[in-house]
This record gives structure tokens, C-alpha cells and sequence, in this order.
């Protein structure tokens, strides 16, 4: 059916790592089966990875042309957006989208600038300072 | 003397506890614990017995700003359903702060006791760097430790694995949704005998009712054809390709999630169905196994064209989706059809 390799066998982020799956043997059993994963959980996997990096990517310029607050970048570096930081740290989501801009974020509470440094596992120091 | 025994690092290991590798987390960590305290189980059987499979597309609800897709049920029903259907009793703890966590854990590492952990992913140092994502109900064992290292058997892994005190601390107590709170979970009584046939029987009605009869449309079998509904509105949407192309590939991801070993959960569950064919000797339910492994084949179908639009942001690969996923629909609606009747 297919001329590309999507449904190839190989995963590269699994980083040689085997999953367990479940197959039917000749017998007609299904049993598990240490797998080296497949092409389409990489492409998927791979894409959710990217759309990270370029959002930090984004972020970090616009950091430094004062657009938006160090907390931005370092948030999709660390793989989060502003819903689940605003779940991990139990405020509401337009307040975490506020912080995203310098002005607010400088004026920041020490209380809040150590929850979000904690779920960053960062310094708050660092977490003030321009990426 | 006693300057010698003061420089041995502190070290326990839990007795007769060698790991195992399993297709997803949760049911992997309950077959090992059940089997390490004397009720041996399949991990498919702790999937299918607890009536873990599903399907639902909750548009409601947003992870990472894409709608929830689930191929089975919320994280913490494979051990409540095991817990009530086979009448076992499980002890849970959790703790207020890390270091009372880490001492709650030490106490049964002392004792040689394993114990199940949920964390998040994120923070366990062994997961390969790029599918280390914010998702806080991951489940492993922990059958010893090594001074500061635990020595930690996470189902989804081939070989037994460690982590550092400080990096299991953080996965134990992330923030956020199905936040762990440092939980840990054994089981502390286990029924002497179960009759197998009739727990399986009702576990599969409970799945049927759930995937068949579903009264809302978002979920089970109804829950597909909504979502290849949605698909089909896709382009009209005010949605650029790459918004799509992420859409696609959340739903594509969940069913890969970990763990199913693709498919949806589908085979592993085909291989309970099997195990309850021996148990109720009944010839309805092995060939409902088969016609489950072939609704995997039509997710993997649907994953690989799916994934071939994520790729490319082909226009017609995306429009030829809802029909793969109508084919899901379909064939899984025929096997619950013959589990209903078996």
C-alpha cells in the first residue's frame, strides 16, 4: 500500500529504548513483544517536540525585543504552555498570559516568582534575567 | 566496629522481585505487584478486567492547548476496577512535602517491601529526552535503593532502571494536573481464589455498555464518528495548516501514548479477550479477540495516513481521515457487538 516509509519500523527518540507490544504469533496467540517502535509514533512525537522549540524559538526574539517576559521563553522550554502552568501553579490562566508580557512579570510577587521558578526548576534569579 | 557500619551506605532490595516489561504503565505496575503478592495476573488481564478500554474525544477539554483524546479510561481506573472486581485491598499514602514522601517510601524499601509510585514523566531522568512531557500520572515500581539511587522497575521499559533521590522527588511531587502528591500504592490483601469467568464476564459488559450504548456523543464507539465529523469540518475551520497538522497528530499521539504499543490499547486488549475465551470457554469471545486486532489494524491505518498529513499538510490526505476513522467505528462496533453476546 504505501511507497513512502511512514509505516516503517524504527523510532529514533525512543533512543534504542524498546516498547512492548502486543502481537498475534503463528499460532494465534497474542503475546508481547519487545519493539523498536515505528515511524509514524516519531513523526507525531517529533512534531509536538518542534512546535515547542519553535515557540521558544519565537519567544526568545521577542524577549529580547521587550515583547515578552523571560517567563514566556522559559516556559516552552520546558515543554509547558500558559494552561498548564497556570494548573501547576493554581492560578487562573489569564493571570499566567498577563505575566507573559515584561511589564507585569517585573512587578511579579516573590512568592509567585519562586512557584513558577520551583515548577521550572530554576533560580528565581535566573528566571528574572533576559534568556 | 562501629565506624564501619556507619560508612556502608544504606542499601534494601524487595526478595523475589525481578522486573517485567509491559505495554502500558498502569496495568503493567498492578499485574506485578498482584503476581509479587501471591494473585498472578497478566498485565491484559489487569487491563480488560478493570473495564479500562475506551474512547473519547472531549473537544472541552484542552492538554496543551489541543482537545483530550483518550483511548482508554482516566488515569487510576485500572487499580480501583481491579481493587473492587477481584475484592483485592490496596493501601495508598500520600505525603504532604518530599522529604516525607522519600521516608514513606524508605520505610517500605526497609522493610523489602516494592511499591508502585505515580509521578510525572517529565522529571525521570532515564526517559528519553524527547518524550519528556508534562504528564503527571505515570505509575512505576521502586524495589530498592543503593544509597541516594532507587532502583526503580518502570513496566515501559525493557530493563530495570534508576533515578537519583532529588529527580524522584521532583517527578513524585510535580504541580498540576493529576498532580501525584507523591503517591505510593501496594496491595495488602489479595482474594485466596477468583472465579475468573464470571469477574471477565462482567468487565466485558461494563466495556460494551461504555463503547456500544454510550449516552453522549463524545464518547465510545459515537465518540469516533464525532471525531471523524470534526475532522471533516477541519479545513472550514479559520485553522492554519500547521494548526491541523497538530490536531491530527495529537489524536495520532495519544493512541501511541505510553503505553499501548499502538493500536489504541486494541491488542492488548484482543489478548484479554483471548485469556477470557479459556475462561469461559467460550468460542464468541476468541473471535471477538481477532475482530479487536483488526480495530487496531484500522487505527494503525488511520495513524499512517494520519501521520503522512502531519508530515506534508497534504489537503487530501487530511480529507481521506473521516472515512479511516468511519472504518475504526465500524469494526469496533462489530466486536462489541459479538463481546455483548458471547
Amino acid at each position: 500500500m504505501s511507497s513512502d516509509d511512514t509505516d516503517a519500523r524504527g523510532n529514533r527518540i525512543l533512543e534504542g529504548e524498546r516498547k512492548a507490544v502486543y502481537v498475534r504469533d503463528a499460532d494465534g496467540r497474542y503475546r508481547k513483544q519487545a519493539s523498536e517502535g515505528w515511524k509514524v509514533e516519531e513523526i507525531v512525537t517529533s512534531a509536538a517536540v518542534d512546535e515547542f522549540r519553535r515557540l521558544a524559538n519565537t519567544t526568545l526574539a521577542d524577549c529580547r525585543a521587550g515583547r515578552a517576559s523571560p517567563l514566556a521563553y522559559y516556559m516552552y522550554r520546558c515543554r509547558l504552555d500558559p494552561g498548564s502552568l497556570a494548573q501547576a501553579a493554581g492560578i487562573a490562566t489569564w493571570r499566567v498570559r498577563r505575566h507573559l508580557r515584561p511589564g507585569p512579570f517585573a512587578r511579579l510577587s516573590p512568592r509567585l516568582l519562586s512557584l513558577y521558578a520551583d515548577i521550572l526548576d530554576m533560580d528565581p534569579d535566573s528566571l528574572r534575567q533576559e534568556p | 566496629m562501629a565506624v564501619a557500619s556507619e560508612t556502608i551506605s544504606r542499601q534494601s532490595l524487595a526478595r523475589d522481585f525481578s522486573h517485567q516489561h509491559a505495554a502500558h504503565c498502569e496495568s503493567g505496575v498492578m499485574a506485578h505487584l498482584l503476581g509479587h503478592a501471591g494473585l498472578p495476573l497478566s498485565e491484559a488481564a489487569a487491563f480488560g478486567l478493570s473495564a479500562s478500554l475506551a474512547f473519547a474525544h472531549l473537544p472541552m477539554i484542552r492538554i496543551n492547548e489541543q482537545a483530550l483524546t483518550s483511548y482508554r479510561m482516566p488515569p487510576g481506573h485500572i487499580v480501583r476496577g481491579l481493587e473492587k472486581r477481584l475484592g483485592i485491598r490496596m493501601r495508598r499514602e500520600r505525603f504532604r512535602d518530599p522529604l516525607s514522601g522519600m521516608a514513606g517510601l524508605d520505610r517500605h524499601l526497609d522493610a523489602g517491601r516494592p511499591v508502585g509510585l505515580q509521578t510525572s514523566v517529565y522529571w525521570l531522568p532515564y526517559f528519553p529526552e524527547d518524550m519528556r512531557f508534562h504528564f503527571n500520572a505515570h505509575n512505576l515500581i521502586v524495589y530498592g535503593r543503593e544509597g541516594d539511587d532507587y532502583l526503580i522497575s518502570d513496566p515501559v521499559f525493557e530493563h530495570p532502571v534508576r533515578a537519583h533521590r532529588t529527580a524522584l522527588m521532583k517527578a513524585r511531587f510535580a504541580r498540576g494536573p493529576f498532580a501525584p502528591k507523591g503517591l505510593l500504592y501496594y496491595p495488602e490483601a489479595v482474594p485466596e481464589s477468583v472465579d475468573w469467568s464470571a469477574v471477565a464476564r462482567k468487565a466485558i459488559r461494563r466495556t460494551c455498555m461504555m463503547m456500544r450504548y454510550s449516552p453522549v456523543p463524545w464518547i465510545g464507539v459515537r465518540g469516533i464518528r464525532y471525531l471523524a465529523r470534526r475532522l471533516e469540518r477541519l479545513p472550514k475551520r479559520r485553522l492554519t495548516t500547521r494548526q491541523q497538522q497538530l490536531m491530527v497528530g495529537q489524536v495520532i499521539r495519544m493512541q501511541e501514548e505510553i503505553g499501548t504499543g499502538g493500536g489504541g490499547f486494541r491488542y492488548l486488549y484482543a489478548a484479554f479477550l483471548q485469556e477470557a475465551a479459556g475462561w469461559t470457554d467460550s468460542e464468541s469471545l476468541a473471535q471477538a479477540a481477532d475482530h479487536m486486532a483488526t480495530a487496531g489494524d484500522t487505527w494503525r491505518q488511520f495513524a499512517v495516513q494520519g501521520a503522512r498529513f502531519v508530515k506534508s499538510g497534504d489537503e487530501a490526505l487530511l480529507a481521506s481521515l473521516p472515512d479511516l476513522l468511519r472504518h475504526c467505528a465500524d469494526a469496533e462496533r462489530a466486536t462489541y457487538d459479538l463481546m455483548w453476546h458471547a
